[in-house]
């Protein structure tokens, strides 16, 4: 974290939110944390707050894990969602979600952690 | 110039006993016999990494243990692309004068030297700490992530896939060193256990033990040489949720940089050696170095066109997918079968051409890309 400010937390902090970053120089959206913009170096990008509004981009049902932990949840459906905002990110969704379908998030219990959990929208 | 003087690859499967330091020995050995030399001339050496015994320096390691003490030595790691990448920057050393015979070796125990959990757990770690791991991935879930987008934008089926787990596992019928020696069919694929969708258990590369290791050198040493006519790499992402497009994937760009290197075009290729962990990884990499036409693959395996006897013979060995995985020597299986097909010494396996093979080896969720063309010269 650069000039002191006040990370916002989001679900991987165990927060009900999904944070991405955009540049104030270029205009560039990253969805991993970084100090910097990955696109053009300046500093400190604004953290915003994403609605949680999606497209799904691609899908894999995972049925066998590795850890009894995560063994206890499948079988489990890991996405990739195309953020309304223009990041891409991983999450949980609905065993049935197909590519291209619209998608909202919620948050879900996933070895007793948070994590974002798509839905299909209605 | 460089040459491929020597290869040595163990069986793979299990070796239960054998360290990751023994399997490396061991085909060490052998690569050295093979090119003619005795250790003393080993003046460089480039290893991979161990997933069962990490190591900060296993090229200094690997080097007191099987008693060699070269001018040049450290490991690279870049996941499965390891293995071709160290070949590059083998002959890259060779060229510039730094070592005169560089040995490259990988090997691991990696079945019996650790839980299948433990393995996939520690591939696992290759998505992002924060922002994946914490979601439960696992390695085929990357990649069944990649497959479910391949197969929704190029029109590609479950059974496209299967195609390529039995063309491997036909190969690896005919090499004894392989890990199975039970003919598949694509119904077998399909009806295999669900690991992550679309991805079955016959789509997934197995874990094995085994050793893998070449040596490459400033002059041939044999009759036939078999020379790097050219090589280029290519690094997009990481991770799979920062992965560019499946029209701008790494292996599209490394092929283009390697033919201009090399002065080689795809219709000048004889034989090809391309990395295999998954069916899609196969069926995406033949596709985006122009082995067959967007949505193709599949139907050019069908044809008969990726066979010992076809038009471009393929993974010989039986690849990843069924000759084994044990890790970097891994993929270093398929150098190992390219340079004996090059040198005529494939027996049973042996296709008609081989003066010329292109491989590539992809590393992560095809972040890290390596091309290579090797030449036959005598």
């Amino acid at each position: 974290m650069s000039g002191g400010k006040q990370r916002p937390a989001d679900w991987t902090a165990g927060a009900e939110a999904i944070v991405y970053q955009c540049c104030a120089a270029c205009g560039g959206l990253q969805y991993f944390h970084r100090s910097f913009c990955v696109s053009c170096g300046a500093p400190d990008p604004i953290e915003k707050r994403a609605g949680g509004d999606g497209t799904v981009y691609a899908t894999s049902l995972v049925c066998r894990a590795a850890t009894p932990e995560t063994r206890a949840h499948v079988p489990y459906n890991i996405v990739l969602v195309d953020c309304a905002e223009g990041f891409r990110m991983m999450a949980h969704g609905d065993p049935d979600l197909a590519i291209g379908d619209r998608v909202t998030a919620r948050f879900a219990q996933f070895t007793g952690r948070l994590v974002p959990y798509f839905t299909r929208k209605k | 110039m460089s040459y491929i003087t020597g290869v040595g690859l163990t069986a793979f499967g299990k070796h239960e006993g054998s360290s990751s330091l023994d399997l490396m020995s061991k085909a060490a050995e052998l690569a050295i016999a093979d090119a003619g030399l005795k250790r003393a001339e080993i003046d460089g050496i480039l290893c991979g990494y161990s997933t069962v015994a990490p190591h900060i320096m296993l090229a200094t390691v690997f080097a007191e243990h099987f008693g060699i003490r070269p001018a040049y030595a450290h490991a690279v790691q870049v996941g499965g692309a390891t293995g071709l990448a160290m070949t590059m920057l083998a002959h890259q050393l060779v060229e510039a004068g730094v070592a005169k015979h560089v040995l490259v070796v990988g090997g691991e125990n990696r079945l019996t030297g650790q839980s299948r959990d433990a393995s996939i757990l520690a591939l696992a770690q290759v998505g992002h700490p924060d922002y994946e791991v914490p979601l439960g991935p696992t390695i085929p879930a990357y990649y069944g992530l990649v497959a479910s987008r391949y197969m929704h934008e190029y029109g590609v089926t479950q059974q496209d896939l299967a195609e390529f787990a039995v063309l491997m596992r036909r190969h690896a019928l005919t090499h004894p060193g392989a890990q199975f020696h039970d003919a598949i069919t694509v119904a077998d694929v399909m009806a295999s256990k669900p690991v992550a969708l679309p991805l079955k258990l016959l789509d997934c590369c197995p874990v094995s033990d085994g050793g893998a290791a070449f040596v490459v050198s400033r002059e041939a040493t044999g009759e036939v040489g078999v020379r790097v006519r050219g090589c280029a790499q290519a690094h997009t992402h990481q991770h799979v949720t920062a992965a560019p497009a499946l029209s701008e994937l790494g292996a599209e760009i490394a092929i283009a940089r390697a033919k201009a290197n090399a002065g080689v075009a795809i219709s000048d290729v004889r034989y090809a050696a391309v990395y295999d962990s998954f069916t899609i990884t196969l069926a995406m990499l033949l596709e985006d170095l122009g082995l067959a036409a967007r949505g193709e693959a599949a139907s050019r395996v069908r044809s008969g066109y990726f066979d010992r006897d076809g038009a471009m013979p393929l993974n010989t060995h039986g690849g990843l997918l069924s000759y084994g995985h044990c890790g970097v020597g891994g993929a270093m299986a398929h150098l190992a079968e390219t340079h004996l097909q090059m040198t005529g010494r494939a027996g049973n396996r042996q296709v008609r051409d081989a003066s010329i093979a292109l491989l590539h080896g992809d590393g992560g969720v095809l972040s890290s890309h390596v091309s290579m063309f090797l030449e036959r010269v005598r």
